[in-house]
């Protein structure tokens, strides 16, 4: 369990990233949080810096597209889905439950 | 339509095949390509490929699912050399014929080389083959290497040179590289990499040719000849190199053509909707010319397919494919990233950052208006303003973004 930031640290709208290896995106949309791997799974790219439309979170860089609820893409380029990730809030604090292997999301 | 024959299996190549699976074609498909191996990402070559993060696995455009669905022959390390004067016929090096009802062309482009034969150590940098010669001249030791061209081939090939520890000079004839394309002020912002790279860039300055020597025992698994020693310039000055990297842009793959009846300028002649003077054959990006412009861009290529395909289908232009223009470098550890339709002597203005602390992003505008922007790390706010540059342009008065938009 992997503590983020403080609730009010993440404006709805908002994502962070953090180092963890691999790196994790911590997403807040309406009403929800979400992580996911923040690699996008076609190239190089950090989602935590993409563009996030309701569950959806598009890649900066190739317009690929993820859903936060399953880590499957959307659209093209990315063909595999990326990790999810539980996210707890615990007084206050926002924490990551990274998934077990790195490859379960497979 | 019974068979469809896409001639090029590269990114291009592979969305319109994928594109006329979507949209309902379901007969003989037929995908030709000139290179042996099954459609890769190029973009990775200069950069992870090139210094070894990312393994060949991580090029593939596809997988063995998907090109199982997708049901098409595929004719691989097969160069086209012709297409009938119907547009009914693709003619291969091997002797062998298509026959076909409808054709795709998406056979790219070359890289531009210097005249005159090359000696031993001069590349350039467009196909895995390319990059894996490039990769194997690169071992064993810190070596001088010349890039010959600043633009982005010849940028990210010296940023992963350097980043492995060679001592690069990146040599540009205009006075400042990417002038054309970003105006003085950015180009001059995205130079400054090179300095911060570690690399030399010499501006302003053409190459005249090169210095070789002839090797006694050349390595094992080098033909004989002679190497390249030096690049020399039009100062009189000679550059020392034990490799050099030609990065002098590409010429559209059109020569295949010559005895079809396609107009070919620079690019096979289409209209907006990549549709060419014959119905049935359609163009799609980098070798193609779309209503006047062609543009070398990855998501050009990847946007392309999905109007060309219909009109293919259809018999007939009915839709028009002009993404706006998009592309990003990785250079130096910044990402560079560019959208929209810049001209000559827009106005920039630096709307967040700076190009001092190497993070900004910037507008270009004309009239009160944003007609392009250009990003140095800051992957967000580009984002915000390429969706609402390219939101603009469907809109009825296309073009330009309303300047207040910029709230960022």
């Amino acid at each position: 369990m992997i503590p983020v930031c403080r609730l009010e640290d993440l404006p709805v709208g908002e994502s962070v990233r953090i180092d963890t290896v691999p790196p994790i995106a911590v997403f807040r949309t309406e009403g929800e949080l979400y992580a996911i791997d923040d690699t996008c799974t076609h190239q190089d790219a950090s989602l935590s810096e993409g563009w996030l439309e309701g569950c959806l979170v598009e890649c900066p860089l190739h317009e690929a597209s993820f859903d936060l609820r399953t880590g499957q893409p959307t659209c093209l380029p990315a063909r595999r889905p990326v990790r999810t990730h539980r996210v707890t809030v615990d007084d206050g604090v926002i924490h990551v439950h990274p998934a077990a292997s790195a490859d379960s999301a497979a | 339509m019974r068979t469809v024959t896409v001639v090029g299996a590269s990114l291009a190549g592979l969305y319109a095949a994928r594109e006329l699976r979507a949209q309902g074609f379901d007969g003989r498909l037929v995908i030709v390509g000139e290179e042996p191996h099954a459609p890769y990402d190029r973009p990775p070559l200069s950069k992870d490929f090139l210094t070894g993060r990312a393994a060949e696995d991580r090029l593939a455009l596809s997988d063995p699912e998907e090109t199982r669905e997708l049901g098409a022959e595929w004719l691989l390390g097969v160069r086209a050399r012709g297409l009938d004067a119907r547009g009914r016929t693709v003619e291969l090096a091997d002797g062998g014929t298509v026959r076909c009802d409808g054709v795709v062309i998406a056979t790219g482009a070359s890289a531009r080389r210097l005249p005159g034969p090359a000696p031993a150590g001069v590349h350039t940098l467009r196909t895995l083959d390319d990059a894996r010669a490039l990769r194997a001249d690169l071992h064993g030791g810190r070596q001088r290497v010349v890039v010959i061209g600043g633009g982005f081939i010849g940028a990210e090939t010296a940023s992963s040179c350097a980043s492995l520890g060679h001592d690069v000079t990146v040599v540009e004839a205009a006075p400042l590289p990417l002038l054309p394309q970003l105006g003085p002020e950015l180009a001059r912002a995205c130079a400054q990499l090179h300095e911060r790279g570690g690399v030399r860039l010499l501006t302003g300055v053409g190459v005249t040719g090169l210095r070789e020597a002839s090797r006694v025992g050349p390595e094992p698994g080098e033909g004989p000849g002679p190497r390249v020693t030096g690049v020399a310039l039009a100062d009189g000055r000679v550059l020392p190199a034990d490799v050099v990297v030609v990065g002098i842009g590409a010429v559209p793959n059109t020569g295949w053509l010559a005895g079809s009846t396609l107009a070919v300028r620079d690019g096979v002649l289409c209209d907006g909707g990549c549709v060419t003077s014959l119905p049935q054959v359609v163009a799609v990006g980098d070798v193609a010319r779309a209503d006047g412009v062609r543009a070398e861009h990855w998501t050009s290529a990847t946007a392309q397919p999905r109007a060309a395909v219909r009109n293919l289908l259809a018999g007939r232009t009915l839709e028009h494919a002009r993404p706006l223009p998009y592309f990003w470098s990785d250079q130096y550890g910044c990402r560079i990233q560019y959208a929209g339709r810049r001209r000559a002597g827009d106005t920039v203005r630096i709307v967040s950052g700076s190009p001092q602390d190497g993070r900004f992003l910037a507008h270009y505008e004309r009239d009160g208006t944003v007609t392009a922007a250009l990003a140095l790390d800051m992957p967000r706010p580009f984002t915000r303003i390429r969706r609402e540059l390219a939101r603009a342009e469907t809109r009825p008065t296309p073009g330009a973004v309303v300047g207040a938009v910029g709230a960022i």
